[in-house]
């Protein structure tokens, strides 16, 4: 039957793509963190800029302006988190010693050279975070553009950075179908965008082989809170659910388990939410504290190849 | 053209029905249906129904049902493990061929598989009424090849359907139907071959799929509606026999922050000792062999 519906071209053992292989988080040789700790915790902070103006991307950001220009609301509402809500999220953060790392929109480190410097003084790992939240990494891109979203963006983190960049975030956590090619052929390590495992594994590209360490869509405070319209207290119970159940897990299986926070300070930050941040980082770093290695992306990626 | 009405069933009223007894005198015949699917990362267009919402390449929604098959399901399968429930697996046939672990796991454990057509990213959907039995065969004859049983169930890939779904399974050699969502008991189904198929019924209210992703519900509400469920199909199950299915997906109720919630609602549940714990095929044989005339002669005598 000639029918391309009844066609089946990557019918076959394993993936129908050729990104990754196939493998169960169960199979795999145990995985040990520093210290022998259970779980590792990787919290990020995406300190993003959604531009007032300019084309639409093919697929809205998470966050995304809707309303006619000049959409002051949601422009003013996003700038509130590079403004306000950051310092909070910062001192939530610091206030139990927390390690993480900051996904930041080139865009931004050209814009505000303060907050830049108050970012390179935390001592986190950034990311590259896309050039803005308007340059989406999806569908018909053309290559130049894409490259030079890429390209711009390591070039403004160069300069605030306190390190050299090696990791990518992309908005949306979309990505085209040469993203990762761009990715490697720009000197990139890993990319978090596909959210297909707990663990960091290989990536392939046509330029060599990246790591993806997936950050969680499921638990990113976006997600939980604006698109599942879930409470805060629902989502700090969330997090801990998660938490208690890959320690436990882990510690039965013998091998590390991974949880990553995604945290937006536009959203967080707000007075209303940012206590529920508090408890959060008290829940887990203070309260499992015993349980956790809180460690920047490349430190897991590190200890997760030993295995 | 389309039908007006649907002649599947004809209308029976849920007051004056004979009782049913489940096997052990239970009330409710309970069954969890985890559906194990494969969603192709570019599958062809159907010109009907839109695979994903993101252009090439759909990380998000590919993504996740990697997820499902790479990490969640075996937290879901120990899980069901701990609580003594064999699963009925709604699999995409194609899976026997990429992810066989998966299916070695299930059958070790004398899990049931029922058909769930060849992909969740090919549709019913364009067909003619010999590419969809082709479909069918096809997704009937990998599950037998693989498991060493033929199919006894079907739930039409992504609930995509014909008018021709139902009858060409009953004539591929299937006696249930996990499709149609009108009723808390099995029902005769009547299909163009006269076979006796019934339909079991297979909750879409309380699929998690719906309740997290259509309904975005938190996780303790879930796990709370789905025992106020079984609450009230128990008691009504003491005069009249009913199923209770929860239909499940390895990458959403096997996420390790709706876990918990989960295995509250199972851990009450199993706790009763009135509530038979089955599989779908278990539960449409009975019916076929102990219910099923009864059935139809009580709907003919109705008014």
């Amino acid at each position: 039957m000639s029918n391309p519906l009844l066609t089946y071209e990557r019918r076959r053992y394993g993936m129908d793509h050729d990104r990754y292989d196939w493998s169960m988080l169960q199979d795999r040789p145990p995985v040990h963190w520093p210290g022998d700790k259970p779980l590792a915790l990787w919290i990020n902070v995406s300190v993003q800029h959604f531009p007032l103006s300019g084309p639409k991307p093919n697929v809205a950001p998470p966050g995304a302006l809707t309303m006619p220009y000049p959409d002051l609301r949601h422009y003013t509402l996003r700038d509130y988190g590079n403004r306000v809500g950051i310092y909070r999220v910062l001192a939530a953060l610091e206030h139990v010693d927390a390690v993480f790392s900051l996904a930041v929109s080139g865009q931004l480190a050209q814009r505000y050279p303060a907050l830049m410097e108050r970012l390179a003084g935390v001592g986190g790992e950034w990311l590259g975070h896309g050039w803005n939240m308007n340059a989406m990494h999806a569908g018909d891109v053309p290559e130049d553009q894409e490259r030079q979203w890429i390209e711009q963006t390591l070039a403004a983190l160069a300069k605030a950075s306190p390190q050299p960049i090696s990791g990518w975030f992309s908005p949306g956590r979309l990505q085209t179908p040469r993203t990762p090619e761009l990715l490697a052929e720009l000197g990139l390590g890993y990319h978090c965008d596909w959210v297909n495992d707990e663990l960091p594994y290989a990536f392939s590209t046509a330029h060599g082989s990246l790591t993806c360490l997936p950050s969680c869509l499921e638990l990113d405070d976006v997600f939980v809170l604006t698109q599942n319209l879930h409470s805060e207290d629902s989502y700090c119970q969330q997090v801990i659910d998660a938490a208690d159940l890959l320690i436990e897990e882990a510690t039965r299986l013998q091998s590390g388990r991974l949880l990553s926070l995604n945290l937006h300070p536009w959203l967080l930050g707000q007075p209303h939410r940012v206590r529920t941040l508090r408890e959060l980082l008290d829940a887990l770093l203070v309260r499992r504290g015993d349980a956790i290695w809180n460690a920047q992306p490349s430190d897991i990626i590190t200890a997760a190849r030993a295995a | 053209m389309a039908k007006t009405e649907l002649d599947l069933y004809s209308y029976w009223s849920w007051e004056g029905r004979p009782k049913i007894t489940w096997p052990g005198d239970a009330k409710l015949a309970f069954w969890v249906a985890p559906n194990i699917e494969f969603y192709e990362l570019d599958p062809p267009e159907n010109p009907f129904r839109k695979p994903w919402p993101h252009p090439y390449p759909p990380v998000p929604g590919y993504s996740i049902r990697d997820y499902g098959n790479r990490v969640g399901h075996h937290r879901q399968m120990a899980l069901l493990d701990k609580y003594g429930i064999r699963g009925s697996i709604s699999l995409s046939a194609a899976l026997c061929e990429h992810h066989p672990e998966i299916v070695s796991l299930c059958a070790e454990r004398d899990w049931e598989f029922f058909s769930h057509g060849v992909y969740n990213t090919r549709y019913t959907y364009g067909l003619s009424e010999d590419e969809e039995r082709a479909m069918i065969e096809d997704a009937m004859a990998t599950i037998e090849g693989a498991v060493g049983k033929r199919p006894a169930g079907y739930l039409a890939p992504a609930l995509s359907h014909s008018d021709h779904t139902i009858d060409l399974f009953a004539e591929a050699g299937g006696i249930y139907t996990c499709d149609l969502f009108h009723d808390d008991q099995p029902t005769p189904v009547s299909t163009r071959s006269g076979k006796r198929f019934v339909s079991i019924p297979y909750s879409l209210e309380l699929n998690d799929t719906i309740a997290y992703v259509v309904q975005r519900m938190e996780p303790r509400r879930y796990g709370e509606i789905i025992r106020r469920a079984f609450d009230e199909l128990l008691a009504e199950g003491s005069e009249k026999g009913t199923v209770m299915c929860i239909p499940t997906h390895n990458y959403q109720v096997s996420c390790p922050h709706r876990l918990r919630a989960f295995e509250e609602a199972l851990e009450y549940i199993t706790g009763h000792s009135d509530v038979w714990v089955t599989t779908g095929r278990e539960i449409a044989d009975f019916y076929l062999e102990h219910c099923y005339d009864d059935a139809l002669a009580a709907m003919g005598a109705a008014p």
